[in-house]
């Protein structure tokens, strides 16, 4: 058995004695550290300026009951739990009428103004047809690796969309529906769905990043495709000359990316609580993580109506992996004309397709 | 009928954390789920005050009104309770809380946080009272046995008050005007005066009483 030396650990006890000190003095001078009272001089926050008689307390009517108090009242506790060192917290304010107002109308105008504008968009120009119609040859666009890399993104998103949907309006548009007890189990799996579909949706996205970088890198082009708006509000058909992606092409996929990579590392911070940040930084991270939301909502519905019912000969790109000859000529002549210098028309429609006779 | 509330006389306050350990005894609280705890502001300096805190049962409650499954109500004596059987554990709740009462038995939103505990002003939940039911999910049912909540009534030095407003409010004034000088009412400021119209409806936005201010 070794003795006990206390002498030669006298040094280092009078060290942790003197950080132990210092550390919290220093913990306490910062900024905003606490508050209430002060050591000496002007009291920083109200509710203990009177800690000492005061002649304005001559009877009990004068003891004031409800002392505002707007700022954030910090302090310490015993039990290992340091977020509940914070005795008030006012952001909680803020973040309930960004989540209970501001967020309703936000969204609900968004969405709901996107699906109007598409409705109108869409009796008024109608669907974009081929105007040469189709010459039922086949120019390859998309191989199954793109394709895998664009549904299986595509299904995470929808999932995440809907389970969203669910958790931000369901207070108002489901419960007087289908009651409280119905809607919490929907809740729950909302929940649950909203978190196991984040893993495709990242996955997929970090595939098509990888897949199609090169071709979304802004051209020159680009910018006579947006002057004249993809001839996208023209009657008669007009089709800027563009390249495997044309510009509005090029513009999805970098909303898509980067605010869906926003979106997952937002989503990750809020599954993680006071792992990497306070209270307000998750109230102010879950605030970008709605309002991106609500904008990438309505952008996939407009890429839904334009990959569908907006324009001819769209789908069969994702569909089946491959284009009609004059889509492409039409949409993407520079990119075809590249296919025709690699010989890769397949001529002949050898596939089904709905619609034939 | 009476309006329950909490106040912690900061000049009494001596954190001793027996009303915390009173808390957790009585309802069984899981550990890591902290109902109830001792606040210190300005520790070790001059002007050092502790409060003991928990759910301050919001006149109108920033819990109910940002709950996604709409889980909170209040008893006909002002207490928020909410139902562990809506509850999806999403943490919201927690955001709004300007207390920081919700408690959640994960860490993590991986899955889910579990449902969300906080303090009952010990008066049970939704099931049947004192039933085994409602004494797993959510402890005891004090108030339904005519006996107010224990940490106040454990408080040695009476620094923590439970009951209807007005007496808590006259037995503090009453206090302060002998000692001369109040001590803030910490959260009476924040709980107890509603700014934004009740919170107990689908969509948050039914309308109640009015508040008497002081």
């Amino acid at each position: 058995m070794t003795p006990f030396a206390p002498a030669r650990l006298l040094p280092l006890v009078l060290l942790l004695t003197a950080l132990l000190f210092a550390l919290p003095a220093a913990a306490q001078s910062g900024p905003g550290a606490v508050a209430p009272g002060g050591g000496g001089g002007a009291p920083a926050q109200p509710g203990l300026e009177g800690q000492t008689p005061s002649p304005d307390v001559r009877s009990p009517a004068d003891v004031p009951l409800y002392i505002p108090h707007d700022g954030r009242v910090q302090g310490r506790i015993s039990i290992p739990d340091p977020a509940l060192a914070t005795l008030i917290q006012p952001g909680g304010r803020d973040w309930r009428g960004f989540r209970m107002d501001w967020l309703q109308w936000i969204g609900g105008v968004v969405i709901l103004g996107a699906l109007a504008a598409l409705a109108v968009f869409y009796f008024w120009r109608g669907p974009i047809t081929i105007e040469r119609g189709r010459a039922r040859r086949w120019v390859p666009r998309f191989n199954s690796i793109d394709r895998f890399a664009h549904w299986t993104t595509a299904l995470g998103f929808i999932a995440l969309m809907l389970s969203g949907l669910v958790l931000t309006f369901g207070r108002f548009v489901l419960i007087p529906i289908m009651g409280h007890g119905s809607f919490a189990p929907l809740a729950d799996w909302s929940k649950y769905l909203h978190m196991a579909s984040s893993v495709p949706f990242v996955l997929g996205l970090l595939l098509m990043l990888g897949l199609w970088i090169r071709d979304n890198i802004p051209t020159r082009a680009d910018l006579i495709w947006l002057r004249q708006a993809g001839g996208l509000f023209s009657r008669h058909s007009v089709h800027p000359e563009s390249g495997r992606f044309n510009a509005g092409q090029k513009g999805l996929f970098w909303l898509v990316v980067l605010g869906g990579l926003a979106m997952a590392l937002t989503g990750y911070l809020l599954m993680t609580p006071f792992y990497y940040t306070g209270i307000a930084g998750m109230q102010i991270i879950h605030i970008i993580h709605a309002l991106l939301a609500m904008v990438l909502t309505a952008v996939i519905f407009g890429h839904i109506y334009i990959g569908t019912v907006g324009m001819e000969g769209a789908f069969d790109a994702m569909g089946r992996g491959v284009v009609d000859e004059n889509w492409a000529i039409e949409h993407h002549k520079g990119w075809y004309d590249e296919q025709c210098r690699a010989g890769r028309i397949i001529p002949g429609d050898r596939m089904p397709q709905a619609g034939d006779d | 009928m009476a309006r329950m509330v909490f106040l912690c006389d900061g000049e009494r306050c001596i954190e001793c954390n027996a009303c915390v350990t009173a808390c957790k005894n009585e309802h069984e609280v899981p550990w890591g789920i902290n109902r109830r705890r001792v606040v210190t502001l300005n520790d070790g300096r001059p002007g050092e005050r502790s409060i003991s805190m928990a759910c301050m049962h919001c006149t109108d409650a920033p819990c109910a009104a940002v709950c996604p499954v709409d889980c909170f109500y209040r008893t006909d004596e002002g207490v928020v309770l909410h139902s562990k059987d809506l509850c999806i554990g999403c943490g919201y709740c927690f955001y709004a809380c300007p207390f920081g009462a919700p408690q959640y038995p994960r860490a993590t939103l991986f899955g889910s946080r579990g449902k969300m505990d906080k303090c009952t002003f010990c008066a049970g939940g939704p099931h049947a009272d004192n039933s085994p039911e409602e004494y797993a999910a959510y402890g005891t049912n004090r108030l339904a046995e005519g006996k107010l909540p224990l940490c106040a009534e454990m408080c040695s030095t009476r620094a923590l008050l439970a009951g209807d407003r007005d007496e808590v409010a006259d037995i503090y004034r009453e206090r302060s005007a002998r000692r001369g000088y109040g001590s803030g009412a910490w959260g009476w400021s924040v709980a107890y005066t509603a700014d934004r119209g009740g919170a107990y409806a689908p969509g948050g936005r039914a309308l109640e009483e009015p508040e008497r201010t002081s």
